[in-house]
């Protein structure tokens, strides 16, 4: 299969301290990786690494000749009160085009990508207007705009509520069952990560690469995290607790003890 | 009534220097206007403050070395409008401290020049606030030169400067020439406090940059729109200013911002809360 993006031993440094270190990924075609990691672990480094944006103090960020990048930033990076159309949003990336009125084609063009999205008819309102999941489907929308054979999302499901995280991960899984190349940054394990065919374990390193259920494992999860967290499986997926777990574990053993006196009282 | 009847509003224009600085003020104020839309959208309205500040230290300069207006004052004001952008883009000040110290560098020289050399009040007076007497037809030509390069830029390269004022980080992935937007962004400024600076005044131009963007933002929610209003309210701002000012004779530059402030004052008072909650959230740098 064909390797998108190659990253070969790349360090990447601001002033004097590395963001990221000797951490080698590629990323085939059609491939579908969540890269997961505390605050500060490199994450939002490594997805501008590859896109062009920072360059590598060591080693290399190859992306294969002619790839082109759809890049969805964080919802909170926005500027809401922007004076904006959802029209224009998309169009905005057919730089191309000097003239700035959309053209019938572009606007039918535009139609039938909001619809495939979900948010059809939706193109002269202002983004300001849109639900917490319409607004993510947007800047979705305006990256596959572009035709990309990539597309990049920095925590897509940030600051989001579980109704939209649902519409996000769905909405990526249909285009990763359409054949797009994805891959995105998440601090949320339970409501995204867990659900993806390959995660990357971060923390300015790569501590593990593979399956949710290679990675998401107390051994990686206490290196990637520098705190022992715990993994339950449900349904076949694993689920990761923090260390609340042990307070709610008492707690719950603290019940079933006070029940049992009951009834015995009784 | 009866006194604003007896008021020729034909009287000014039989005069050969109010008809140019009527139609130099008129151009200048959609210029600003358009250009106002970028300013305070990407929050550079001190930027816009600032240059016109360092401007008057090139055309002091020009002045006292004799070198043609345009020529001294244009090379001045670029240089420092990339320079200020450069500096803040390089983070090796913050943006604030960058203007401050480059703009007000070059203004201080400006003044220290003309009271060494020039004819000190007499040239500052006009170049801070504006002499409508002073306005030539190469002046007009001059405006309509750069209010037409910069009118072909904006409609040219619309959507590359949109997504570089919406959106830059994704518009660097994109393959946008951020930069180089930024720097035409730069130059376009610049070259507009030029032109229009003998008609307004260094002091005030940076009101008509930001006062009839900011009126129109409350106006509309497309950008597209905010194009077409905020040169209008600018244009009609600086008409309605000339012509007052005339007739209460009172200084062009002042009268032409006050009448654009109490155009913005109109539409806060009568606008809706969500219209009046738009200029809110608009950047100060």
């Amino acid at each position: 299969m064909t390797i998108l993006v190659r990253c070969d031993a790349t360090s990447v440094a601001y002033e004097a301290s590395y963001a990221l270190e000797n951490v080698t990924m590629h990323v085939h075609r059609g491939e579908f990786v969540g890269i997961v990691g505390p605050s500060g672990s490199g994450k939002t480094t490594l997805l501008r690494a590859i896109t062009g944006a920072v360059p590598a103090t060591r080693g290399s960020v190859e992306v294969a000749r002619g790839t082109r990048i759809g890049y969805v930033p964080q919802v909170e990076s926005v500027d809401w009160n922007f004076p904006i159309t959802v029209g224009e949003v998309l169009t905005m990336t057919r730089t191309r085009r000097r003239w700035p009125t959309i053209t019938a084609a572009e606007r039918e063009e535009m139609s039938h990508m909001l619809e495939s999205l979900g948010i059809g008819g939706l193109q002269d309102r202002h983004i300001r207007e849109l639900s917490g999941g319409q607004q993510q489907r947007v800047f979705v929308a305006r990256a596959m705009f572009g035709n990309p054979d990539i597309l990049l999302l920095d925590e897509p499901t940030s600051g989001v509520d579980v109704r939209t995280r649902h519409e996000v991960l769905h909405l990526l899984h249909d285009l990763h069952g359409k054949g797009a190349t994805i891959v995105l940054t998440t601090h949320d394990l339970n409501g995204l990560a867990s659900h993806l065919p390959r995660l990357v374990c971060l923390n300015r390193e790569v501590i593990a690469d593979g399956p949710p259920r290679e990675t998401l494992i107390p051994e990686v999860l206490e290196r990637t995290y520098g705190a022992p967290l715990h993994v339950l499986e449900h349904g076949g997926m694993p689920i990761v607790l923090d260390h609340d777990y042990e307070a709610s574990e008492v707690l719950r053993e603290t019940a079933h003890k006070l029940r049992n006196e009951r009834k015995l009282s009784r | 009534m009866s006194l604003l009847l007896s008021i020729d509003l034909l009287a000014p224009y039989d005069f050969g220097f109010f008809e140019r600085g009527m139609v130099a003020a008129t151009l200048a104020g959609a210029l600003c206007g358009v250009l106002g839309v970028y300013v305070v959208l990407r929050g550079m309205s001190y930027i816009g403050h600032g240059l016109s500040h360092a401007v008057f230290g090139g055309a002091a300069a020009s002045a006292v070395m004799s070198i043609n207006f345009f020529v001294g004052a244009g090379i001045w004001g670029v240089v420092s409008g990339v320079l200020i952008g450069r500096i803040a883009r390089r983070r090796i000040l913050g943006a604030d401290a960058a203007i401050g110290i480059v703009t007000t560098a070059s203004f201080a020289a400006g003044i220290a020049l003309l009271n060494r050399y020039g004819q000190a009040r007499k040239s500052i007076e006009a170049v801070l606030f504006g002499s409508v007497l002073g306005v030539s037809w190469g002046d007009v030509a001059a405006i309509l030169v750069v209010g037409s390069v910069v009118a072909a830029t904006l409609v040219l390269a619309y959507r590359s400067f949109l997504f570089a004022t919406f959106d830059p980080q994704v518009a660097t992935v994109s393959g946008e020439r951020v930069a180089l937007i930024e720097v035409m962004l730069m130059v376009m400024l610049s070259g507009t406090i030029l032109v229009t600076m003998r008609v307004i005044g260094t002091l005030l131009i940076s009101a008509l940059l930001v006062i009839p963007a900011a009126t129109a933002r409350m106006m509309t929610n497309s950008f597209s729109k905010m194009l077409v209003i905020a040169p209008v309210i600018g244009a009609g701002s600086c008409f309605i200013g000339m012509n007052a000012s005339y007739h209460l004779d009172t200084s062009a530059g002042a009268t032409i911002i006050l009448i654009s402030a109490a155009a913005f004052t109109a539409v806060y008072l009568f606008a809706g809360r969500r219209a009046r909650s738009r200029v809110a959230s608009l950047h100060h740098i």
